[in-house]
């Protein structure tokens, strides 16, 4: 019973991540129709950028808490106006030339994670976290480190406020609106392309969440660390539906925790297996996703 | 009539032709090369390019002309360089059999994930074939039946391998090899997209609702292309295993299927000769640039300067986003200055639906 309440809080810890990289790309895709490979190398972005800052900036700071705290949020602020700035001087440029626009967003990542390993080394680099983080809280008998509450909180935050701002605000609305009808947006005279920049510093900042809490799951941070949990997270997409907030959230808790029961109970490496043959169960019954009623790629 | 004739099957004979006399010049290029052409080391490298060159071609038949965008090519690499290389190392069949043996569950496997790939198009197909190659990378990393040897890598048996392909005297009979799989892929991939099947290929690529209009079936039709694509790549996948004297996990990774992507686009998606210009280009950088960033020039600048210099890869991915936004017909749309190639001819197949309506 603890083995199995100490799998579920971790796979929602790591369904966390899924979900926070997984909004921002689906979001992205839902709008704008572009497959953003550069999510990754916005994950690095908010990873190194706290873990730089840590020990650069707030070296000084001697509360542990405050110091990650105000790293953790110059990462983010550093992953918000990176994305907004690869959206206006590398995705705007090729407006309505979607293969390009991927393309390039693929380059940007291969050319990104090179220039990390150039600058910082291949090896991964520990993370300053406050202490209590790792330790544990019992639950039902099973000692759950804590990073796992604030994963699972935080991401619980980031829907909470996502869905406020997309029912709630009038960019919000445009955003919706667009995702469902682009053409029919710009037809009312809405300039559509103000919320391309908005959601890409959204996801860029919902990415460097993930970047900062990777950081914390794994306790260290690398170049490559983006990479592997973005094709999790592009399975997640297309699982939960393109463009949908709702269902990325709902696939990403269920590929994680399936990721981690499968794991345990069926041997390393099964549940990565599964979690692919899930996917395609999902494309053979539902090609358009849990929840991508509204747009969905080519049927 | 004539000129199809020379364009198509001379022009490549005499190229491919040039290509086999190299082990037999001895001339040091030195800028270019460290060696001699006809030493081993710099006859390795060029045979690395030539299989490149190949393998990029064989992505191309998916990509280029097809108008598939798929992000798991190296999945079939991989089938055919640790298939065979299992076969023959670990359970001790026959080199031939070996090679059947990859080749055929590379056909098999393509004709069903490709068909339930195929369900979606566009964005979905490529995030479904990243899918199914990370699948087979956690399988070869994870190794549950002790085939693959994980991050070790699996070395070949090279006491069950052709002689003529074993030892460093032999390197130049890796070249032929290299260049036999290219001019091998270079003849199909001509005859395939210039039969029937091939332009209706090239038709899906412009525009697949025509195609349905017409009444025929474009998943059939994708289907085959992917399938020949594939069973190609596991071909290539076996030369590699060769040249590289076994299988590592390099070969397993998403990361290769976007380097034959680069390769693909830097020299000209949908052309014959910029695909496999492309590869071979982007091979010899990749090796050679790693000698530049280590040389004495770079050394003297400056660390902020020169750290990116060091990475191949930076360099090599900021060319290839120079080449998407200025040149989206790649090195091979210089040569058609005006008319529509490349990149641009693929834009209808991976457009989502919203605006394609």
């Amino acid at each position: 019973m603890s083995t199995f309440v100490l799998l579920t809080l971790t796979g929602l810890g790591l369904g966390a991540m899924y979900f926070l990289i997984a909004s921002g790309l689906s979001l992205i895709y839902g709008l704008m129709g572009v497959l953003n490979f550069a999510h990754g190398a916005f994950i690095t972005v908010g990873a190194y950028g706290t873990w730089w800052t840590s020990i650069h900036v707030f070296e000084g700071v001697h509360s542990t808490l405050w110091r990650w705290l105000l790293s953790s949020l110059l990462g983010l602020v550093c992953g918000g106006v990176f994305a907004a700035l690869v959206e206006l001087i590398l995705i705007r440029p090729l407006y309505s030339r979607h293969i390009e626009q991927v393309l390039v967003t693929v380059g940007l990542q291969l050319a990104f994670v090179a220039l990390v390993t150039g600058i910082w080394g291949p090896d991964a680099k520990v993370f300053v976290v406050p202490p209590w983080l790792h330790e544990t809280t019992d639950v039902a008998g099973a000692h759950i480190p804590n990073d796992r509450w604030l994963e699972i909180g935080t991401a619980g935050v980031v829907l909470t406020l996502l869905q406020l701002f997309l029912r709630k605000t009038r960019y919000g609305l445009i955003i919706r609106a667009g995702v469902e009808n682009r053409a029919m947006v710009q037809a009312l005279g809405i300039d559509v392309r103000k919320a391309f920049t908005l959601v890409f510093a959204i996801g860029g900042i919902a990415a460097a969440v993930a970047g900062v809490l990777s950081g914390v799951y794994f306790n260290v941070v690398g170049p490559d660390q983006g990479t592997s949990l973005l094709i999790f997270a592009f399975i997640v997409v297309v699982i939960g539906g393109l463009g949908s907030i709702t269902g990325s959230a709902i696939a990403a808790v269920v590929v994680a925790l399936t990721q981690q029961y499968t794991n345990y109970y069926g041997g390393s490496g099964i549940g990565d297996i599964i979690v692919v043959l899930l996917l395609g169960v999902v494309l053979l019954v539902r090609p358009r996703g849990f929840a991508g009623a509204v747009v969905g790629a080519r049927a | 009539m004539t000129r199809r004739l020379v364009g198509d099957w001379l022009w490549p004979l005499l190229v491919f032709g040039a290509f086999a006399a190299v082990p037999a010049i001895h001339v040091s290029i030195p800028k270019l090369f460290d060696q001699p052409i006809d030493s081993p080391g710099t006859l390795a490298l060029l045979a690395a390019c030539l299989a490149y060159g190949g393998l990029a071609l064989t992505y191309d038949v998916q990509f280029g002309f097809t108008g598939l965008l798929s992000f798991g090519h190296t999945l079939y690499i991989a089938l055919g360089c640790y298939l065979s290389n299992i076969a023959i190392t670990d359970y001790h069949w026959q080199f031939w059999q070996g090679i059947l043996f990859a080749m055929g569950v590379a056909f098999v496997l393509a004709n069903v994930l490709g068909y339930v790939s195929l369900r979606v198009g566009g964005i979905a197909f490529a995030m479904v074939t990243l899918a199914f190659a990370q699948a087979g990378a956690v399988l070869a990393l994870k190794d549950p039946h002790h085939w693959t040897h994980g991050e070790e890598g699996l070395g070949a048996d090279y006491t069950r391998l052709p002689k003529a392909f074993v030892g460093i005297v032999n390197t130049k009979n890796l070249y032929w090899l290299a260049l036999a799989f290219l001019a091998f892929v270079f003849f199909v991939v001509r005859w395939a997209v210039d039969s029937s099947p091939g332009r209706i290929w090239q038709a899906i690529r412009e525009n697949e609702m025509r195609v349905e209009v017409l009444g025929l079936r474009p998943h059939l039709y994708k289907l085959q292309a992917f399938v020949l694509s594939s069973t190609l790549a596991a071909a290539g996948g076996i030369v590699y295993m060769l040249l590289f004297n076994g299988s590592t996990l390099a070969v397993t990774e998403p990361n290769f299927t976007l380097t034959l992507l680069l390769m693909v686009v830097i020299g000209g998606a949908g052309s014959r000769w910029g695909a496999v210009l492309g590869g071979i280009l982007y091979t010899y950088l990749n090796n050679r640039l790693i000698a530049v960033g280590s040389s004495s020039t770079v050394e003297g600048l400056p660390h902020a300067l020169r750290t990116p210099l060091e990475q191949p890869l930076f360099l090599l991915g900021v060319v290839f986003i120079l080449i998407v936004v200025f040149l989206p017909g790649g090195l091979a749309g210089l040569a058609v200055r005006g008319r529509v190639s490349g990149l641009r001819r693929i834009e209808a197949a991976v457009r989502p639906e919203a605006d394609a309506a």
